[in-house]
């Protein structure tokens, strides 16, 4: 009679769980698989043998490395190393503007001080790839002059992006500046210190964590950019991964699965790292829209 | 001393940099003149293009800069100007350069000023005249020009496009042929035959006659005979005129369409930059190519940004709601895998899902999996590209949603809820009155940011389905999931196909109005926001 009671009331309470808790198993398991199949697909085609899609919607069907070596006979390198260089450049640019331009906001009191600020702040909203048109023709005009700045050129492409520092790094940067005490600045000061050993010395050094947020955001922001990349970036060898990839499968006849997923792999692991090491900041909000490209 | 800085003034140094050096002084120096260098540089470089705007508005930069580094005054300038600089020049100057060029007709064939267009027509339209012998010719440079020498009866002359042909009397000729030339490398006849780049060059040289631009001037076609070539138009400065010396047909200068147009209308085919007011702008309402898919266009950019935004929310929201519970073990893992498809690079999901809507289903994973290898042409067809587009772009948002929604969700305030139970509302009452409105409120900047970020999601619609299917009822390639920002893409020519920067500047003018009209809004919603908490 009493086991009968425990067993009814264990059943009872199985159901209750089932029905609160336990069916949200199965559907993390449809939800999960749904978010990742695209992604164990990319895996799988990799390491594929045969480089083309033929018969290659069962996964991981065969391995080989033979498209990872493929990738060695193709620009994808150069195209990583651009990539690199461009964001890693766009990366130091924006910290050092940005940073520099919130110590100023933060620290100092001068005429125009608000007004800044909110210009700042309005201009931030106008995405730079908006007149992507303009940029191209503004750049046709100066490459005439300079030729290192024109269309086709890193440089060019890299001071584009910088264009967009300011507007985009000071107001994250302004918040953290201001919660470090003025106190620390002004014992400097009595000490001695002038502004330049007090920003260098002091400030930077306490803000350093929020500096490589910054910088290393601008550098995924970068990454995901394609618009300005492929008018400014005219020439195969000076291309980046987005614009690179792209030309791998944007015909359907020669598109080339085998290279291109091989490439995402590739690419796409210290993308990945990055994202999980920031994903607070990504996600916070502060910098909603401006991050994917 | 004070030690609040008022007006930027530093504390009053005892002693000047001049007398107490410090080694950031140095670098300070250093990184001046090397900005003076390049300044000088471009202003220089500026002046010998006639680029008069570049080289000006260097000028002013440089003494600026210069002046806010060495005035003592200016303390919260020197840390601003850099990125200052940068954004003035290519933000703010890229913005307002928009404005300029949506008012004029900067397009294919319209591209230089009037100058250069009468020079570039006078080239185009030069043909062999009928009373030219044919002369020996060979190619020759030096270290900076390429020029042809040619055998004029016994004596051989030379010149450069910059240069009039001019006597080389000491030149040596053996027969017909030209084998030195003193002063000139004479360039083998091989080279220009095998060396692609040069053989263009070669093509495209003209080596003026006389410096009087009638006489026409030298030029070959396959670099051994040279022959006169001259304009058959006849430009005539003074009365803004060209005439066509063979049929006698007059075309005037027209300062509203900036080109050369005879009285029955027709015109020469290179023409000028010009003003042309409010033209851009109804021009996307008005000219058929346009007319017919622009307002289709703009209405699917709409669609497409709110229901991007309104589907990734909704699934976000549900996914958070159902998740977000003590109760179930491993959520840190759940949640990692949740947000995958958020973290991987957005480009390269957009290709691999064209790869994967493959209609082919021994090539596209989707129809093989999930539609029973039926031949479905996700991309080729209007309604089912749109499909795919919203399908794809939830999959890439709703990450992001879940996240921002699992912390508002876990930042209600909790005295309100347990305010709602003591008054005896019920689950669904409590989610509809308070949780949500509270959600909403929190999360709307957020919402109207996505919308904007959606408007223009160029790189989603152009990777995944490039903006196609083509309409059919238009000769614009523009096609069924284009939106604004790839319309303008294409009608920039940068795609490929006649460029036309004045309209794609004026429909940028359009999409800066709308995402303006969107900030402000997040804005106001932002300080709402603020009055509440």
């Amino acid at each position: 009679m009493a086991d009968i009671v425990v067993d009814r009331r264990r059943g009872a309470r199985r159901a209750r769980w089932l029905a609160e808790v336990g069916w949200k198993y199965p559907l993390a398991l449809v939800v999960i698989f749904l978010a990742t199949f695209p992604l164990l697909y990319v895996v799988s085609v990799a390491v594929a043998q045969n480089s083309t899609l033929t018969g290659s919607t069962r996964l991981f069907g065969s391995f080989s490395t033979a498209n990872f070596v493929a990738l060695g006979e193709t620009s994808f390198w150069t195209w990583c190393l651009n990539t690199i260089i461009i964001g890693s450049a766009t990366a130091v640019g924006s910290v050092l503007m940005g940073a520099a331009a919130a110590y100023a906001f933060s620290r100092f009191q001068f005429r125009g001080r608000r007004f800044a600020l909110t210009s700042l702040l309005i201009v931030q909203m106008f995405p730079q790839m908006l007149a992507f048109v303009a940029i191209y023709l503004l750049l046709l005009t100066i490459g005439d002059v300079i030729p290192a700045l024109g269309i086709n050129s890193k440089l060019a492409l890299i001071a584009v992006y910088l264009g967009g520092a300011l507007g985009s790094n000071t107001f994250l940067m302004y918040g953290f500046f201001n919660t470090i005490p003025k106190s620390l600045d002004e014992a400097a000061k009595i000490d001695g210190a002038t502004h330049s050993q007090i920003y260098w010395g002091i400030i930077l050094r306490l803000v350093t964590p929020i500096l490589a947020v910054v910088g290393l955001l601008s550098f995924i922001g970068t990454f995901g950019d394609f618009i300005l990349a492929r008018i400014i970036l005219t020439q195969e060898s000076s291309w980046t991964l987005a614009v690179g990839m792209y030309q791998w499968v944007a015909s359907e006849l020669n598109a080339n699965w085998g290279l291109f997923t091989a490439g995402s792999v590739i690419a796409s692991l210290p993308i990945l790292i990055l994202f999980f090491a920031l994903q607070k900041y990504i996600v916070g909000g502060l910098t909603a829209g401006s991050v994917k490209g | 001393m004070s030690v609040t800085t008022t007006r930027g003034a530093e504390p009053l140094p005892t002693t000047s940099h001049a007398r107490n050096w410090r080694p950031g002084y140095a670098v300070k120096l250093l990184l001046m003149a090397l900005v003076n260098a390049f300044g000088v540089y471009t202003i220089w470089a500026a002046y010998l293009q006639s680029s008069w705007g570049i080289a000006i508005g260097s000028a002013v930069i440089l003494v600026v800069v210069d002046w806010i580094y060495f005035a003592k005054r200016t303390l919260p300038l020197k840390y601003i100007v850099p990125g200052l600089l940068f954004l003035l020049v290519f933000q703010l100057g890229s913005m307002l350069y928009t404005g300029y060029v949506a008012f004029t007709n900067y397009s294919t064939g319209h591209n230089t000023t009037m100058d250069q267009a009468v020079d570039a027509i006078m080239i185009q339209n030069e043909r062999r005249s009928e009373d030219s012998p044919s002369y020996p010719l060979v190619v020759v440079r030096d270290e900076d020009a390429l020029g042809f020498a040619i055998l004029d009866g016994e004596t051989v002359r030379v010149g450069t496009a910059e240069e009039a042909l001019a006597d080389a009397p000491d030149a040596v000729v053996d027969g017909t042929s030209i084998v030195e030339v003193p002063g000139w490398e004479v360039v083998p006849r091989t080279d220009v035959l095998t060396d692609q780049e040069l053989q263009e060059a070669v093509l495209a040289l003209r080596v003026p006659v006389s410096e009087d631009a009638e006489e026409g001037s030298i030029r070959t076609r396959e670099g051994s005979t040279g022959a006169v070539y001259r304009s058959s138009l006849e430009y005539d400065q003074d009365a803004g005129t060209m005439t066509d010396t063979a049929s006698g047909v007059v075309y005037h200068a027209d300062q509203q369409q900036g080109l050369f147009v005879a009285e029955d209308g027709t015109a020469l085919t290179v023409g000028w930059r010009v003003h042309v007011g409010f033209d851009n702008f109804t021009r996307a309402f008005t000219e058929a190519d346009y007319s017919t898919a622009f307002l289709r266009i703009v209405l699917w950019t709409f669609a497409f940004a709110a229901l991007s935004v309104a589907s990734a929310f909704l699934v976000g929201l549900a996914l958070a709601i159902v998740f977000d519970d003590t109760r179930l073990r491993a959520r840190k893992l759940m949640r990692t895998l949740f947000v995958l498809p958020y973290a991987f690079p957005a480009f390269l999901s957009a290709l691999l899902w064209r790869g994967m809507l493959n209609p082919n289903p021994q090539y596209g994973l989707i129809n093989d999996w999930f539609f029973f290898d039926a031949y479905i042409r996700w991309l080729s067809d209007p309604f089912l590209a749109k499909v795919a587009l919203l399908v794809v772009n939830l999959w890439l948002s709703f990450p992001y949603w879940f996240v921002i929604t699992t912390g508002a969700l876990q930042s209600l305030p909790d005295d309100v809820m347990e305010a709602a139970r003591i008054d005896g509302a019920g689950g669904w009452r409590t989610w509809r009155s308070i949780t949500l409105p509270l959600l909403l409120v929190s999360t709307a900047p957020l919402l109207i940011a996505s919308f904007a970020f959606n408007f223009n999601n160029f790189a989603l619609i152009f990777m995944l389905t490039g903006g196609g299917p083509r309409f059919t009822d238009t000769s614009a390639a523009l096609g069924h999931t284009d939106i604004l920002i790839s319309m303008i893409y294409q009608i920039s020519g940068a795609a490929g196909g006649r460029s036309d920067y004045g309209l794609a500047s004026a429909l940028s003018i359009l999409v800066f109005l709308v995402v303006g009209t969107i900030s402000a809004l997040a804005f106001r919603q932002t300080r709402k926001l603020e009055e509440i908490l």
